[in-house]
């Protein structure tokens, strides 16, 4: 055989690529999520660092040895362990010990994620799972919230409740809203008030996600029905009775509707492909989100509605298929 | 006008300006021209000329073998030294007729210019038929056939497809600019041969300065100029034909099952050569371009000239690692520069290592990009997950067929799959498939 | 606490009397022939008879649609039990094995293009016919290891497809599979065959194999019982082959296509043939 020229490469067309890539968006999405981090940092103090760092590292450290374990390449560098890290320790209270921080990393990564192959098979958002399995096993701890001492890193943590459970509590005990929940105030929008790591600004969340839809990460149809329905419901409800249910504002910026809304109901994985399936998925999470929170027995709805609609997602895909174009006339898919 | 607004596309970078406004330039005649017998889709055309002969420029050098087929011609004048498979652009060794250009480039005989307004519609047609006029846009598809609708279907509206909308070419756009005139005599010759009473004109909004040149003689003329939103695939036969009528071509049918005729810039050039002049399609515009090209330019080259001989009239920065016949996002990567320019043949781009994509796969992250992107509304990540199972009656449920391979999935995918590749295997599986049942 | 038990209690019968009422209701027919098919059938539900599983396949043996010699992995146990139990008379096919008929790897056949995309034989044909300037060889991309059922196909260093004659089970998916049709199914016991796809002229094969079949003739002038050409290629005559002859042509074969394989697929007299070795390395 005589020597030739170097071969051409040949591969199928396109022969062009738009550029954005898997671990493209997991970091722009991390970059989204910063701002809120470092508010959660300045609310809380060393603790919030410490649930950050805990959950972060663990994650990614899970997800290699689990790789390794189970003899398959290791791809924690696509920065989806370590954004569902984050979103984990978002899920949890500031004064979570070391090891429910660690364990919520393992259940996220292990339970929630590689059990089922890894990335793109899970049918639930990892983060959630963890969150609901500490809440149901771990209570008391997962609903020790500390108030924010916005600045004071060192300061003592001194206990208090969150909006959404003191709204819940006083309900039951007196049939109506306590004063200053009835009578909204923007300090809630800033974040300053107990709950979770994610849960305390719904501004900065907010704006992160205006990145993420500016950037093309995000797509707009999740986050508005979601919060859409929330507003439309929870203020048909405020209308019937405002001494009993709360300002439909009250509700978009409390708790970890903001987060869920525009972070974790969006996860590209457990959500619908199609723009109307998202829509209905939407819808879905903020029906549930506003039944639980008014009606069920938790004061906080949103990781279950998530998860709810993840367990249909399977089923709007199948049922929401777009009609292909040029047939007109409704055509059997599947 | 009014412009719909077809679902999906994608915004590739345009990479034009190198081309655009550049004359285009005659390109010198190689020192070997191949002619490929099969340049159109149908039938290919029968060798009538054999080793030895001497032959002039214009000359039939293969003969259509059927309706749906037309004549090969000889590109120059010269020596006919051998009739044998040479690499073709689809990828196999197909029959061509090896011509050694002596030089004098003589036409065959001497053509009277002369109206059309005297020949009949079958004169026409028959004239375009023998120039061997085909599709230029890249399907090849005879456009006599084209033009000559069974019983039963008319056609009341023609479109010009200057769209152009992959990257890099720009070779439509010079033919418009520069042939003008032709355009719009054979855009006269369209509407008597196929009784159309509409013309459109329809290009990217990316083109204001031909879209100015244009509007005054469009006017004139009574032919509607659709100005379309640059966004791919707006070219698309289909997306096209929405775009500007509003009308949807049923997915198994065809443009004219709505009454419409859809031709490409340069097939209306040559028409117009052919019918006015009885000139044979042996020429024709082609974008010599891409990241690994020194001095990107329009050429106008002789039908079989290789790509090796283009590549080194415009420069080469270092031996090119991918050499693409047509755009980057629908054009077919060449195994080797031997290949012949042919009458489908838009554009020659040639690729450093570093310009090629990467093309490791990751996993589905069910992002819905390919579905938000497919401009037939399919759900691309279904059907190339089908494929890749061999579940062809799912594939083909999820109407894998209906793919007229774009590209724009596999262009936006974040995880790098190859959907476009899936998606055409799972299309000749199911045809293979029927064809057996 | 009482009423608590009688409650839960009567519930309980409610639940039992409506599900055996269903259980009657509803209950479906098997035929206890195809309950006993199942068991004899090799169970891989490979398809290879043409069915999606091997409960379909049970399914048309007891309808009486389909022929009971269709189960190839089974072999000749199975088919004497599907016959016992249907009480029809079959003739036994002899059992066959699946021969990847190249040994032009990457050192050996030169590649025409750098290939990148779907790692899938059948997707690769599809662009230029395939990455290879032989037009019949063996892609080496793995279309038939994921197709087959068995785990009897693999890629070996030299990156072809390999079987393992051994767990090969003859079953044909892999024959279909194949774009190139490189592999077929050859009678079980035959161990030498003549290991190249390839019918185009000796010029040409030279100018992109080291180890392709020339069409020289040399086997069938030694031993004209045992081989026979077809076009450019020399095949074995299976069931005709004289193996003392078939050594002798084995050695004079200009690039040892001829090989005597075992079990795993490698062949047994010659390892690499020496010559294309030193060919091989510019």
């Amino acid at each position: 055989m005589e020597p030739r020229t170097p071969l051409l490469i040949v591969s199928p067309s396109p022969h062009l690529h738009a550029g954005l890539t898997t671990s493209g968006m997991m970091g722009t999405v991390l970059l989204a999520l910063l701002p809120a981090a470092a508010t959660a940092i300045y609310l809380f103090g060393l603790p919030a660092l410490r649930v950050l760092l805990v959950c972060v590292l663990g994650s990614v450290a899970i997800e290699a040895l689990w790789q390794k374990a189970t003899d398959q390449p290791i791809t924690v560098r696509d920065g989806s362990a370590a954004l569902t890290g984050l979103l984990v320790a978002f899920n949890l209270p500031a004064s979570s010990p070391w090891w429910l921080s660690l364990l919520g990393a393992t259940l996220a990564i292990v339970v929630g994620k590689q059990v089922f192959g890894g990335l793109g098979h899970n049918p639930f958002n990892p983060a959630l799972v963890a969150r609901i399995v500490l809440l149901i096993s771990f209570p008391s701890a997962m609903t020790h919230w500390t108030a924010p001492q916005p600045g004071r890193f060192l300061a003592d943590a001194i206990t208090a409740a969150t909006p959404l459970s003191e709204s819940q509590s006083a309900v039951m005990l007196s049939g109506h809203l306590p004063q200053h929940i009835s009578e909204f105030s923007a300090r809630y929008l800033l974040g300053s008030m107990p709950g979770c790591l994610g849960e305390v600004s719904a501004l900065v969340l907010f704006l992160g996600a205006l990145f993420l839809l500016w950037r093309g990460v995000i797509s707009w149809h999740i986050p508005v029905s979601y919060l859409g329905t929330v507003t439309l419901l929870s203020g048909i409800f405020w209308l019937m009775d405002p001494g009993r249910y709360p300002h439909p504002m009250f509700h978009l910026v409390s708790g970890g509707l903001m987060l869920g809304a525009c972070y974790m109901a969006t996860d590209l994985v457990t959500s619908p492909l199609t723009t109307r399936g998202m829509l209905l998925f939407g819808c879905g999470c903020g029906l549930f989100t506003v039944l639980i929170r008014l009606f069920g027995s938790y004061p906080e709805g949103v990781a279950f509605s998530i998860l709810l609609m993840n367990a249909v997602t399977p089923l709007i895909d199948r049922y929401v298929v777009p009609r292909p174009f040029g047939m007109d006339r409704g055509r059997e898919l599947i | 006008m009014i412009c719909r607004s077809f679902p999906g596309g994608t915004h590739p970078p345009g990479h034009k300006t190198a081309t655009a406004h550049a004359p285009s330039l005659i390109c010198p005649l190689p020192a070997e021209l191949v002619i490929p017998l099969a340049q159109h889709v149908g039938a290919p055309a029968l060798p009538c000329v054999t080793a030895g002969q001497q032959v002039a420029r214009g000359q039939v050098v293969g003969r259509a073998d059927g309706f749906v087929s037309v004549p090969v011609h000889a590109s120059t004048s010269g020596l006919i030294t051998a009739v044998e498979p040479r690499p073709h652009p689809c990828g196999a060794e197909l029959p061509a007729v090896v011509l050694q250009p002596d030089g004098e480039d003589a036409w065959a005989e001497e053509y009277q210019k002369q109206s059309f307004h005297v020949l009949s519609v079958e004169a026409m047609l028959e004239r375009i038929r023998e120039a061997g006029v085909v599709g230029m846009g890249g399907a090849a598809f005879p456009t006599h056939v084209k033009l000559d609708p069974p019983q039963g279907k008319s056609i009341d509206t023609v479109i010009i497809n200057a769209v152009e909308c992959e990257p890099w070419l720009t070779a439509d756009r010079r033919v418009l600019l520069e042939q003008m005139e032709k355009v719009f005599t054979g855009l006269e010759i369209l509407k008597e041969v196929s009784g159309a009473g509409h013309a459109y004109i329809g290009l990217e909004d990316n083109q204001p300065d031909v879209a100015a040149l244009l509007a005054p003689h469009c006017q004139k003329r009574d032919i509607g100029l659709a100005v379309l939103p640059t966004r791919y695939p707006q070219g698309a036969e289909r997306q096209l034909i929405y775009a500007v009528t509003g009308r949807r071509v049923p997915a198994r049918g065809l443009p004219m099952d709505v009454g419409v005729l859809v031709q490409n810039v340069g097939t209306i050039a040559a028409l117009t050569d052919a019918v006015t002049r009885g000139r044979p399609l042996i020429e024709r515009m082609v974008t010599i371009s891409g990241p690994g090209v020194i001095r990107p330019q329009n050429l106008r080259v002789r039908i079989g000239t290789p790509v090796a001989h283009l590549l080194k009239q415009c420069g080469v920065t270092e031996e090119p690692a991918m050499v693409i016949l047509g755009g980057p996002m629908m054009g077919v990567a060449q195994h080797t520069q031997a290949i012949p320019v042919v009458r489908g043949t838009s554009g020659v781009l040639a690729f450093r290592r570093q310009d090629v994509p990467i093309t490791t796969a990751g996993p589905c992250v069910r992002c819905g990009r390919c579905v938000a992107a497919c401009p037939m509304r399919l759900q691309p990540t279904f059907i190339a997950d089908y494929a890749r199972r061999d579940e062809l009656d799912l594939a083909e449920r999820f109407a894998a067929r209906n793919c007229i391979e774009c590209g724009s999935c596999s262009f936006i995918c974040p995880a790098n799959i190859p959907l476009v590749q899936s998606i055409r295997y799972a299309k000749g599986a199911i045809l293979a498939r029927r064809r057996r049942m | 606490m009482m009423a608590a038990m009688i409650c839960l209690g009567s519930l309980g019968c409610v639940a039992a009397l409506l599900l055996a009422m269903a259980a009657r209701r509803f209950a479906v027919t098997i035929d206890p022939r195809q309950v006993a098919l199942m068991e004899v059938l090799a169970g891989a539900n490979c398809g290879a008879c043409g069915f999606p599983g091997c409960d379909a396949y049970a399914r048309a043996l007891v309808a009486g649609t389909a022929k009971p010699d269709l189960c190839r992995p089974g072999g000749a146990e199975t088919l004497k039990r599907i016959a016992a139990i249907l009480g029809v008379e079959v003739t036994e096919r002899p059992p066959q094995i699946a021969v990847m008929y190249c040994q032009g790897g990457l050192q050996q056949a030169r590649p025409k293009y750098d290939y990148q995309g779907l790692q899938d034989c059948r997707a690769a044909q599809k662009l230029a016919r395939g990455p290879k300037l032989c037009p019949a060889g063996c892609l080496g991309l793995g279309s038939c290891v994921q197709k087959c059922p068995f785990g009897a196909l693999s890629i070996d260093a030299r990156g072809l497809a390999m079987v393992d004659r051994g767990r090969c089970t003859g079953c044909g998916l892999c024959v279909a599979i194949c774009p190139r049709q490189v592999l077929a199914l050859a009678p079980a016991t035959e161990s030498i065959h003549v290991l190249c796809n390839n019918r185009e002229s000796a010029a040409r094969v030279k100018s992109y194999c080291n180890v392709g079949c020339l069409g020289c003739r040399l086997c069938v002038r030694t031993a004209p019982e045992s081989f026979v050409m077809d076009s450019f290629l020399a095949q074995v005559r299976y069931g005709r082959g004289q193996p003392a002859v078939m050594a002798e042509a084995m050695e004079r074969c200009p690039h040892h296509c001829i090989l005597n394989l075992d079990e795993q697929g490698n062949d047994q007299i010659l390892p690499t043939p020496p010559s294309a070795r030193e060919r091989s390395t510019p």
